[in-house]
């Protein structure tokens, strides 16, 4: 069964990204452990990919440096095999198309419900090529998340209405990385939203500070956060683990909160 | 429902960021709009001719056509064309459109220098902002054309991720763009990257193969047999060969760089080497390991390093109607020596590609037979890094 639906239930959701294998996977594997013991509601694991195009200069840093670790996609699936004795909130991978395409859609997509990975987020997969991987997904429980961004006028109710497991709204212009202000106007995005979908939706980009996760999830179902994190592992390295269950559980309280 | 568009074959389509789709269908409906629209097509036809230097010679080159004994070799100089390369063909076109759609700013990204070039002699020419991305190793190897750009008005930005060459000047491109779209037209500057930009880029290119059959028929009263072309992404290639699709007999062939060779690491020959991806917003062939991470390819070539091939040149290859070949370095280099030496001409070290697969073709056909190789563009830019590659250091 998915377990998406279980990070949204009767609580505001706390969203965790990690890249896999920065700086390398028995790291990631404490840092998971970490964040999940300290209320993350879902995680969201990074599959590097050499040339990410969506991503600002911190994740892109994290995706370097995993990749010139060694990491492969295949050690990242015993990665979630190993998480899944003890971990059981969701986990979602979050990745680009050519490294699902090229493994083998069919394949990829088989062996993460295999594993027990719960969801994949694909940033340059839009709307109208989603037909790429969806029809699998669907096949195997797996849910391929949509994402919203502040450019998407005309195109929320059309994207919501086919929308799987949660909506991933973007909140800003431009890369992922921490922004001292959000300007986009995410009510009314949030309300088109809710007229087309039961489906839940969180608000990434941009967020590092508790009273930001708190502002999204008083708008949204919750907060998702990436280079805030991923900021925390480059300044700790093998040591980062603690020091993100700090992190995670001052943004979950505030979360909390709202 | 979904309706992927701007399919080759299997190949194209538009893999972007949910954040560029909107800005992507306005600029497919804008072009829809214009590209048939009179007032539109006389401002573009004015800019090519008065501006650019329009239509580029077709020059029969009699003394290597003698010296290789072979097939007739005709040159279509669209180094001759204003800054230099076929790249200003595109650059009007765009930069038109951009101006028409209410645009103030165009961004652009760079490989040797030459789609730079043009994209900032746009904007000065339109009063337009110009920012120009491009790879920090190529800022080096291309320190002419980055001064060029300056001195046009444009900021350049040294892109310093990854192998800090073209493929990464388009991602720093592409995340520039999905940061500032309001004002901002991408100008890209190959047939590649998300629908539609591969047909418009194809489109404001396919003047070159216009050009090359009017001409052809006027000296030879009949078509060429074969059409060579280098390919990087493809757009002088697209453009020399778009016309001659439907002409069967014609030989349509694109010259990959094959770096240090298709048996080495060092190769940006996407189609000998690659295989089918998904990257910068289009599925087609890319240089890659078994992961799907892209391959840090390498060529001599600036514009040819690159690890990935439109759309409609992966169909090309699928349907078996082009044929691509890898030319290495040396090739590459010996036949910009040679082209030098024996027609006088400094061609840029991309088409010195498509003139080295020329000298080892034209002998083994007839006299009767006529080849056309589309010299894209002057090799002014690439003296200084021939002569370091024969052991010899210039100061420019």
């Amino acid at each position: 069964m998915n377990r998406i639906k279980n990070a949204f239930e009767n609580k505001k959701a706390f969203i965790a990204f990690i890249t896999c294998g920065d700086p390398d996977l028995e790291t990631t594997a404490k840092v998971v452990r970490e964040a999940a013991k300290n209320g993350a509601d879902l995680i969201e694991l990074g599959i590097p990919f050499s040339d990410p195009t969506a991503e600002g200069p911190v994740i892109q840093g994290a995706n370097l440096r995993a990749l010139s670790g060694g990491v492969k996609t295949d050690m990242i699936f015993d990665l979630v095999k190993e998480l899944r004795t003890d971990v059981t909130i969701p986990m979602v991978f979050m990745t680009y198309a050519n490294v699902v395409f090229s493994y083998g859609a069919e394949k990829f997509i088989g062996k993460c419900s295999e594993v027990g990975i719960d969801g994949i987020i694909l940033p340059d997969l839009p709307f109208e090529e989603k037909d790429e991987f969806a029809p699998i997904c669907k096949k195997y429980d797996v849910s391929l998340i949509s994402l919203i961004a502040p450019t998407s006028a005309g195109r929320i109710a059309m994207i919501a209405k086919e929308a799987e497991g949660f909506i991933y709204i973007v909140s800003s212009l431009g890369v992922t990385g921490m922004r001292s202000e959000i300007k986009t106007d995410l009510d009314s995005i949030v309300k088109v939203v809710r007229e087309n979908t039961k489906v839940p939706c969180a608000i990434g980009f941009g967020i590092s500070r508790p009273e930001q996760a708190a502002n999204a999830a008083r708008v949204s179902d919750g907060a998702i956060v990436g280079s805030a994190i991923v900021k925390i592992i480059e300044q700790y390295g093998r040591d980062a683990a603690p020091h993100v269950g700090e992190y995670v559980k001052s943004m979950k309280d505030a979360v909390a909160s709202v | 429902m979904t309706n992927p568009k701007g399919r080759f074959g299997i190949h194209g389509g538009q893999y972007i960021p949910e954040t560029l789709m909107n800005a992507v269908i306005e600029l497919e409906e804008a072009y829809e709009k214009y590209k048939n629209d009179p007032e539109f097509n006389k401002e573009l036809t004015a800019l090519l001719n008065d501006y650019a230097g329009r239509p580029s010679r077709l020059y029969y080159a009699e003394k290597m056509t003698r010296d290789l004994g072979g097939a007739k070799i005709y040159l279509k100089r669209e180094d001759l064309n204003h800054t230099g390369a076929h790249k200003i063909n595109n650059v009007l076109g765009q930069a038109l459109l951009a101006k028409k759609m209410g645009k103030t700013r165009l961004i652009a990204e760079t490989g040797a220098g030459q789609h730079g070039v043009a994209t900032a002699t746009a904007a000065a020419l339109m009063g337009m902002e110009c920012v120009v991305f491009m790879g920090e190793e190529d800022t080096i190897r291309q320190a002419l054309n980055v001064y060029r750009m300056k001195l046009l008005g444009a900021t350049v930005v040294p892109v310093k991720t990854g192998t800090a060459t073209l493929k990464d000047a388009v991602s720093e491109a592409m995340r520039e763009w999905t940061s500032r779209i309001d004002d901002t037209h991408y100008c890209l500057g190959s047939v590649m990257g998300p629908h539609p930009f591969p047909t418009i880029v194809r489109d404001f290119q396919a003047v070159i193969s216009h050009e090359i059959k009017m001409q052809m028929l006027e000296k030879e009263g009949r078509l060429p047999d074969a059409v060579i072309a280098c390919v990087g992404g493809g757009s002088n290639a697209i453009g020399s060969f778009y016309h001659f699709i439907e002409d069967k007999n014609v030989r349509l062939i694109g010259c990959e760089a094959a770096g240090r060779g298709i048996d080495t690491f060092e190769t940006a020959a996407t189609i000998a080497t690659g295989k089918l991806g998904i990257f910068h917003g289009m599925k087609s062939y890319f240089c890659q390991d078994s992961d799907g991470q892209i391959a840090p390819v390498y060529s001599i070539s600036a514009g040819l390093d690159y690890p990935g091939v439109g759309p409609e040149h992966a169909n090309l290859h699928d349907t078996g109607r082009a044929e691509y070949v890898p030319v290495t370095d040396e090739e590459a280099v010996e036949a910009f020596e040679y082209l030098a030496k024996t027609e006088g001409i400094i061609a840029a070290i991309e088409s010195s590609h498509a003139v080295a697969h020329a000298i080892k073709l034209a002998p083994t056909l007839s006299p009767e037979k006529i080849i056309v190789i589309t010299i894209s563009g002057r090799g002014d830019k690439d003296c200084a890094a021939i002569a370091r590659y024969r052991g010899e250091n210039i100061s420019e």
